[in-house]
């Protein structure tokens, strides 16, 4: 018991301490308390915003393209086609916002990762902590969504039963890796201009709004190369229930490589930036 | 024979070309408060890391319950408490949500995070600001959280590094108290500070740290024996006569002086008398003190330069 | 020094990375205007540094451009235009583009930053000690704004020219018309900015510019809309300043347009007499 005077009894060897899953188990634990006092903040931008992109392009702008022809999208009405991109960018979007600046934070300005790490847990551990509370914000704000999508009728196949794990890999194929980096900067700069850059040319260019094939030819593979791409595919497939199984294993493989990826080195950046 | 909780042997950190620590030797005896005495870039919290198995050593050996700070890394930090120099308290949660996450950082249970957190709070007086949040706490309560939230997983060892850097007097007067009583219920202390007060008042032993290396060991008294006298006289001249004046005060054979920019120090057994000599060979200084020795001469003794840089 | 202390890093409340400039010995004249000048001065002592990030701002509406315009408008082919013939849909949708980049030049920084220097530099307090009074203050962070908002909007226009897509040498008028439309959304950032309690409050920021962006005509005419959601979406002031710059640079211009332009510098003015009052409040106690 803490603070009882005199130590009496033989001091114990040092015990094997719990594994990998557990330690992260508890540093996901320091998130959703912070969570708990946060969550009302984020609900307007995670459930609202995806909506008004819906609205704005499935409906909006899908009167247009209806009006010339949706030959080009297979056939569908435009906002079939756009819905599940717009799940994807989501998931895109719920996991850069959660392992940029949140990660960045915790490690120069609230130092919850410090605070962490004069205990038990190991750097890999608080990496996969935070991972895990990343992971489960994509879920939620995907699960909204995809709730969303169910109810205008707007998933055409069973497949989509499989749009919400495909939207969690998604963006997990996202955070990990960014974490990984975000941890290691000394300035938000670089952010931004991933931000500017990167996020938004990728959300709007993937096949997302429009169908890859538009993209000049010289310029198509290198969306086929982005994991927002793999993503978009896949869900639409999933929803429109054109999905393969060599398709679907092309997407899956990547996006579980990138996720992969970013795990390895997740536990690597993060020893060299807390064990100095 | 009291037991060996960390021993230190060639204990050596290294930055790039730079060396922070260079081989130092030390042991930590259960039960003691140990202290690293030194100014700021002498290499203590380089040390203070080490010790927390946050940081490992470039060379050397270190052993700390029995275990190896990289290997064991996680089982001996799930037996020590660590104060930093920089709280790294959680401000947008409150008090009791901070003790709470640290808590299940190692484990407990919430029913005993409850129960300690009450007890905490109660021993670092901070009961009334349990749901208040942290962010409009002052610097000493702060600390003080900071030092209840590193006692909730009941460590043997206490790591404080610079435990009242920055806080006023009656707020570091009140974490003392705290320290002290620590110390009474048998948790083994170990601390960096610069200031020579906190030294003397908390610590059963101490090193003097400078340059990454250890000038001198020892309990505080043993100390200021070995490296100053009893008493220091300290003279202040006008800065144009303080020359001339420090050569008059050599022919009077003192024990030993030290001159710094502003005051001629001298150390003697018996301050008074020599002032008496002092004034009896004429010279007429602008203020005059005659105090006990203290860590501060020591250091000045052993490096040439005062704690504070 | 201590060896591998991590520096003590002040928190990054804005987005951009903040340099902090050492006083500069300013001499302030009687008149407001100049006074204001002198705050303008000092924002963009810091922002020279950035202008690599400011420039960037403008990147956004043309990747906008380029997939919504041109991608996607590959998929729409022609839509109705203001002078009443078809036009193809890229030129329809870029003035469109170009009122948002205004509105997001002038955005960030007449809340964002606002709040960062309300709340965390105590820039106001420092600036208010000196002859400086607080509508000074408010108009000058609005100007800089406004400033902003030109310089997102100078370029994508230039880019919009190159691409073929300014019609009517009436497209001069776009810079004063985007001008106004930064003028509108500053002052009425600015205002809103001091009522903003917390960084939590931001969500709403986030959740009007969306909406905004995305239903105010830029995508797609009013004639998608069902007639009363139509009528409600002709009231807001970023409507208006599509309309205005649609009209200017596809070459249907009109005496409406004033009155569109007048109620957008309304907006600007009620902003800007609020927001003087409401830093006077905060800080003046």
């Amino acid at each position: 018991m803490v603070l009882t005077p005199e130590r009496t009894r033989p001091r114990p060897a040092l015990a094997q301490v719990p594994g990998a899953w557990e330690l992260s188990v508890r540093a996901f634990r320091c998130w959703l308390v912070m969570y708990r006092r946060t969550w009302r903040a984020s609900v307007w931008s995670s459930v609202f915003g995806p909506l008004f992109y819906l609205g704005a392009m499935g409906y909006g702008l899908g009167s247009l393209v209806d009006k010339n022809g949706t030959a080009a999208l297979g056939g569908v009405p435009y906002v079939v086609f756009v819905a599940p991109a717009v799940l994807a960018v989501q998931a895109m979007n719920t996991a850069l916002s959660n392992s940029m600046f949140p990660v960045f934070g915790a490690m120069r300005w609230n130092s919850i990762y410090v605070a962490a790490r004069a205990t038990m847990l190991r750097p890999g551990d608080i990496n996969r902590g935070h991972l895990m509370f990343i992971t489960m914000r994509i879920a939620m704000n995907s699960a909204c969504f995809v709730i969303v999508m169910a109810a205008f009728g707007l998933i055409k196949s069973w497949w989509g039963v499989l749009l919400l794990p495909a939207s969690v890999l998604l963006g997990l194929a996202f955070a990990a890796p960014v974490a990984a980096w975000t941890v290691t900067l000394k300035t938000t700069t670089p952010m931004n201009y991933i931000i500017r850059f990167g996020s938004i040319p990728l959300s709007l260019f993937s096949g997302t709004f429009f169908p890859v094939s538009q993209l000049p030819a010289w310029i198509r593979p290198l969306a086929y190369a982005t994991p927002l791409w793999h993503g978009a595919a896949l869900c639409r497939s999933l929803s429109l229930g054109t999905v393969t199984a060599g398709s679907a294993a092309i997407h899956v493989g990547y996006l579980a490589a990138m996720a992969a990826i970013g795990l390895w080195a997740g536990a690597r950046t993060y020893r060299g930036r807390l064990y100095v | 024979m009291p037991e060996v909780l960390v021993r230190a042997r060639g204990l050596t950190k290294r930055f790039g070309g730079f060396t922070a620590v260079d081989g130092i030797d030390f042991d930590l005896l259960a039960g003691e408060a140990f202290g690293f005495l030194g100014p700021n870039g002498a290499g203590k919290s380089s040390t203070m890391r080490m010790l927390g198995c946050v940081s490992p050593p470039t060379e050397g050996e270190l052993t700390i319950l029995g275990g190896d700070p990289v290997r064991d890394g996680a089982a001996i930090r799930a037996r020590l408490g660590v104060v930093p120099q920089e709280d790294t308290l959680d401000a947008e949660l409150s008090v009791r949500e901070n003790l709470l996450v640290y808590g299940r950082y190692f484990g407990l249970g919430r029913s005993l995070i409850a129960e300690r957190t009450d007890q905490l709070l109660d021993f670092v007086q901070l009961t009334e600001r349990a749901n208040d949040m942290v962010d409009p706490l002052s610097g000493g309560m702060k600390r003080r959280l900071t030092i209840a939230r590193s006692l909730i997983n009941d460590p043997e060892i206490l790591i404080l590094d610079e435990p009242t850097t920055g806080l006023d007097p009656q707020a570091r007067h009140v974490v003392w108290d705290r320290l002290f009583r620590l110390k009474q219920r048998g948790i083994t202390l170990i601390l960096t500070t610069h200031y020579m007060d906190e030294a003397e008042q908390l610590c059963d032993r101490l090193v003097v740290m400078d340059h990454g290396t250890i000038a001198a060991e020892g309990t505080p008294r043993e100390l200021i024996t070995r490296y100053a006298t009893p008493e220091v006289l300290e003279l202040r001249f006008a800065p144009d006569e303080q020359e001339a004046a420090a050569e008059k005060i050599q022919d009077l054979s003192p024990e030993r002086t030290e001159v710094t920019a502003d005051r001629i120090l001298i150390y003697e057994a018996d301050g008074d008398e020599f002032l008496e000599r002092v004034h009896a060979a004429g010279l007429k200084p602008i203020t005059e003190l005659v105090r006990r020795s203290s860590l501060e001469d020591v250091f000045l003794r052993l490096t040439g330069r005062t704690l504070i840089d | 020094m201590s060896s591998a202390a991590e520096p003590e890093e002040t928190r990054a409340v804005a987005v951009e990375p903040k340099v902090r400039s050492t006083s500069d010995a300013v001499d302030f004249s009687s008149f407001p205007a100049r006074r204001g000048l002198r705050l303008i001065e000092r924002h963009a002592r810091f922002y020279r540094r950035l202008w690599l990030v400011v420039a960037s701002g403008a990147a956004e509406p043309l990747f906008y451009l380029l997939s919504v315009g041109i991608g996607i408008g590959g998929l729409i082919g022609t839509v109705q235009g203001p002078a009443g013939h078809p036009v193809p849909y890229r030129e329809f949708v870029a003035p469109g583009l170009l009122a948002v980049s205004a509105l997001n030049g002038a955005l960030n920084d007449s809340t964002f930053n606002v709040y960062g220097r309300l709340k965390f530099e105590k820039l106001y307090d420092a600036v208010l000690a000196t002859p400086l009074g607080a509508q000074d203050v408010a108009l000058a962070e609005i100007g800089w704004a406004v400033l902003r908002g030109i310089l997102y909007s100078v370029p994508f226009l230039i880019v919009m020219a190159a691409m073929g897509l300014v019609v009517s040498p009436w497209a001069l008028l776009a810079l004063p018309a985007a001008a106004l439309v930064g003028f509108a959304t500053a002052a009425a950032g600015v205002a809103l900015t001091t009522y903003m309690k917390s960084w939590q409050d931001f969500e709403y920021v986030v959740l009007v510019s969306v909406p905004l962006f995305l239903f105010s005509g830029t995508f797609f005419p009013l004639s998608v809309y069902p007639h009363v959601i139509g009528l409600i979406v002709e009231w807001t002031p970023l409507y208006q300043g599509v309309v205005i710059l649609r009209d200017l640079v596809l070459g249907a211009p009109s005496w409406a347009l004033l009155w569109r332009a007048a109620y957008l510098a309304a907006i600007g003015a009620a902003g800007l007499a609020v927001a003087g009052r409401r830093i006077a409040k905060l800080l003046l106690v």
